[in-house]
């Protein structure tokens, strides 16, 4: 059996079982990925119920919550609600500036790794990843103690002359940043590299023999070759920053709500409006979706 | 979601470490706990397991909230004993997830303390015996603010030395009833001006406000990283003994009274072990381990006995002479709670 159009070949040797042995696979994909957004899609659109949990009848109230604001007592005329907009809309912010900090960072780190000798490569690739041995929330709670108005940095820094008063980074957005860079950094490091390593640098050097710059060649040659990896990268550290949460409560001071605490706030706080948590998801997710879905178009297209 | 991972894992471990000793020793019978986190000393479990020869497994949640979403979300069934506050303890009830303690089912029932057998939440405990109690209101650092700190003000119109630098615990329940108590407003309340007072004060506050946290509200005054901030009583002398040069403040206006109780669920599993544990939890020694560990009041007759005479004499549990009394969080109606609701996403957006 010819995979169409691809010109790869799929040998037949298990086509008679090929689906009993797929099948661990979509149980899996089935019961703990489709079956719990399935879950959560009927109870978006469910009745909540006083104190958590749902009635089942079918409403729109929880997306009409999300969308339209009616006052605080419910009955003025509905105009657009902005609070849940503004929530998501500085989670989007957030989680992009995470990713261009790491692009920014991860690029150029990647790229020195992927050009050492092949024997220090791993080395090096070995001590991206030591930080990530320990415990996400460990490394974001050390991250405070760093940080704080008496921590280390600040007592370096005024030691050695270069501030007169000690920085205030703990419980800004400075300081969530610094989290979610630190956090998610090799999910950018690691995919360049691959992409880099692959890349074929007689490809730049071809480039320099027709009097093309540095900056021309790695526009024009260096980045497109290495798009994939790039592109890979972005998604990796943009999704989970977009619903990050330890960074913005234990760095940032949890003063606004984000994305993963506004929905965290609907089944473990006081509000219990479980449909609400649900279409709060849901919404997330689609943007998510949307987002992917305009990579792989664009990926199609280069490579048609 | 994830937020409270420091304490879930504790709660695995302990949880396991329970099960492990207890475990080893093949019990007769078992009992599941759900339970506050770092509030109960596992000595005192490895006691009970000894004593009556039952296998102790504990889970823990962080907040009244969680418990009853948890319970909500199907885990009623499978745990026996939950310690929820008071303000809980009426809606849990409320809710149909309590099960009643008949007559004569408590041999120890009359050690609780009189003043607290009659409570607003549970009128004649039918469902809860009680746990541990204390307040809520402020600690203020004392090298950064010298001031008058017995007022509300301290949290809402804050001094200039502290301004930017309070933390705020990260329930609802407590940040409404203090702004609350500041406006002189009651609580549930339904009077639309006074509400919007209400969201006018708490967004106004919120600009002098550093961080929300629940979990940490010790950790920052001990550190540095806040110089004032809404807590609990027993935290507030933990945060002093701990070396922070933290005053507990006793504002004019009030401040919150809680008591966590343990409450007999509705099918649990092992209802008589159960009740045996509420006896344990009634005798005064044993009740009193745990105010020694986690330093709040027991409402148990005759524990005093076994109390750390230091406890008595903290300024954290020991309201002054003359001060205001505390109130206990109300429950509202569903139309009523959806505007408090309201009004803590709008302080958050």
């Amino acid at each position: 059996m010819a995979a169409a159009g691809s010109g790869r070949t799929v040998s037949n040797t298990f086509a008679p079982v090929r689906n009993w042995l797929l099948l661990p696979t979509w149980l899996t994909v089935g019961i703990f990925m489709l079956l719990p957004i399935a879950l959560m899609l009927v109870y978006s659109f469910l009745t909540k119920e006083f104190r958590g949990g749902v009635i089942w009848e079918f409403t729109l109230a929880a997306y009409d919550q999300f969308v339209f604001d009616r006052g605080l007592f419910g009955d003025e005329a509905p105009s657009i609600e902005w609070t849940y907009i503004t929530i998501y809309f500085r989670s989007l912010v957030q989680a992009s500036m995470a990713t261009l900090l790491c692009l920014l960072i991860g690029f150029p780190t990647a790229f020195f790794i992927a050009t050492r000798s092949p024997s220090t490569r791993s080395m090096w690739l070995f001590l991206v990843t030591i930080p990530y041995w320990v415990n996400l929330l460990i490394r974001t709670v050390s991250m405070k103690f760093l940080i704080r108005e008496n921590g280390p940095l600040n007592q370096a820094l005024l030691g050695s002359g270069l501030i007169d008063t000690p920085l205030q980074l703990i419980n800004t957005n400075i300081a969530v940043q610094l989290g979610l860079f630190y956090s998610y950094l090799p999910f950018m490091v690691l995919p360049i590299y691959a992409a880099v390593e692959r890349y074929n640098f007689s490809l730049s050097e071809a480039g320099a023999d027709l009097y093309a710059g540095r900056w021309t060649i790695l526009r024009r040659i260096v980045i497109p070759a290495v798009k994939p990896g790039i592109i890979a990268g972005c998604i990796l550290v943009f999704v989970p920053s977009l619903g990050a949460f330890l960074a913005p409560d234990l760095l940032g001071g949890a003063k606004t709500f984000m994305i993963g605490s506004l929905i965290e706030e609907q089944f473990k706080g006081n509000a219990g409006n479980w449909p609400f948590g649900a279409a709060s998801a849901m919404i997330l997710l689609t943007l998510v979706l949307i987002a992917l879905l305009f990579y792989a178009r664009a990926q199609t297209k280069e490579q048609v | 979601m994830f937020k409270h991972c420091v304490r879930k894992s504790l709660a695995v471990s302990i949880g396991l470490s329970a099960a492990l000793i207890a475990g080893s020793a093949q019990a007769e019978g078992k009992l599941s706990l759900y339970h506050w986190f770092e509030y109960i000393p596992q000595e005192l479990l490895d006691k009970f397991s000894e004593e009556n020869d039952v296998e102790v497994t504990m889970d823990t949640y962080e907040s009244n909230e969680s418990l009853l979403a948890s319970l909500k979300a199907g885990k009623l069934g499978s745990y026996d004993l939950a310690v929820p506050g008071d303000y809980m303890v009426e809606i849990m009830a409320n809710e149909g997830l309590l099960d009643t303690i008949a007559e004569g089912e408590l041999a120890n029932k009359g050690n609780i303390q009189p003043q607290w057998v009659d409570v607003p939440f549970d009128n004649g405990r039918k469902h809860s015996i009680p746990y541990q109690w204390g307040s809520t209101s402020f600690a203020v650092n004392r090298d950064v603010y010298t001031g008058d700190i017995n007022t509300t003000d301290i949290l809402f119109n804050p001094p200039a030395e502290l301004a930017g630098k309070i933390n705020m615990l990260d329930s609802q329940g407590e940040v409404l009833l203090m702004a609350a108590l500041h406006l002189g407003m009651e609580q549930c309340s339904t009077d639309r001006d006074k509400l919007k007072a209400l969201d006018e004060l708490l967004q106004s506050a919120k600009a002098n406000w550093a961080s929300f946290g629940s979990d940490v509200a010790k950790d920052v005054l001990v550190s540095g990283d806040a110089a004032a901030g809404q807590i609990y009583n027993g935290f507030s002398a933990k945060a002093r003994a701990e070396g922070a040069n933290v005053e507990y403040a006793y504002p004019k206006q009030g401040y919150v009274v809680w008591m966590d109780n343990v409450v007999l669920l509705k099918d649990a599993p092992n209802r008589d072990n159960a009740l045996k544990f509420m006896d344990f939890m009634l005798e005064p020694e044993n009740i009193a381990a745990v105010t020694n560990y986690a330093q709040y009041s027991a409402g148990v007759t005759g524990a005093e006995a076994f109390t750390d005479p230091e406890l008595a004499k903290q300024p954290e549990s020991a309201p002054p002479e003359g001060s205001a009394p505390g109130a206990f969080i109300a429950v509202c109606d569903q139309a009523t709670q959806e505007v408090y609701d309201q009004l803590w996403t709008r302080l958050r957006k």
